[in-house]
């Protein structure tokens, strides 16, 4: 049962963070490539590790799993947040023309 | 469930290597700052799951904390210094 659910959740965790990575090499400039990045990453991560605490049981170590989790969440969009300032205000701008 | 985790290991690591790709070849200095971000990710993700492979979660989780704080250190110091100082460097 826990294994099961385990493995669903790592799948679902897997699959946000292959898009992710189709996401960055696809688009074309620096705030889509972030915007694909930033969101799916948390949210894949979260998922993996989720997975991987649900196999663990219900130990100590599930709980530090549950940290870390909390720390990815809380920590990936503040360095998003961060680069992409930095590269507004150094003088990149989205780029308005379609991608052919 | 070892040849499952064995097969995200490896998809993990292929998508490391994707993120490589965008941190060699990125066009701005701020492509390659997002790249790294994205690939420390995949390693605190990485640590988490060899120790859970080796039944050793209790000392690889604290190898992955250690990570995940000092690659928020490390981005935000960079970030910071990218914006004083402007990409004049492509």
């Amino acid at each position: 049962m826990t294994t099961g659910a385990a493995v669903f959740l790592i799948t679902v965790g897997m699959f946000f963070l292959i898009v992710g990575s189709i996401g960055i090499l696809r688009l074309p400039d620096v705030f889509s490539r972030a915007h694909a990045l930033s969101l799916t990453d948390s949210l894949g991560a979260f998922f993996v590790l989720a997975g991987l605490a649900v196999y663990e049981g219900l130990t100590i170590n599930c709980l530090r799993i549950v940290v870390v989790m909390l720390l990815i969440y809380l920590m990936n969009p503040v360095i998003s947040h961060a680069t992409l300032r930095a590269a507004y205000r150094s003088g990149l701008r989205p780029s308005e023309e379609e991608e052919k | 469930m070892s040849s499952f985790f064995l097969a995200v290991f490896t998809a993990l690591v292929t998508l490391m290597l994707v993120y490589l790709y965008r941190v060699v070849r990125g066009p701005s200095i701020f492509d390659r700052v997002l790249g790294l971000n994205g690939i420390s990710t995949k390693a605190i993700v990485l640590l988490v799951l060899i120790g859970t492979m080796f039944e050793r979660v209790d000392m690889f989780i604290d190898i992955s904390t250690g990570y995940a704080l000092l690659n928020l250190v490390g981005a935000l110091a960079i970030a910071k210094f990218l914006e004083e100082r402007g990409a004049s460097q492509k």
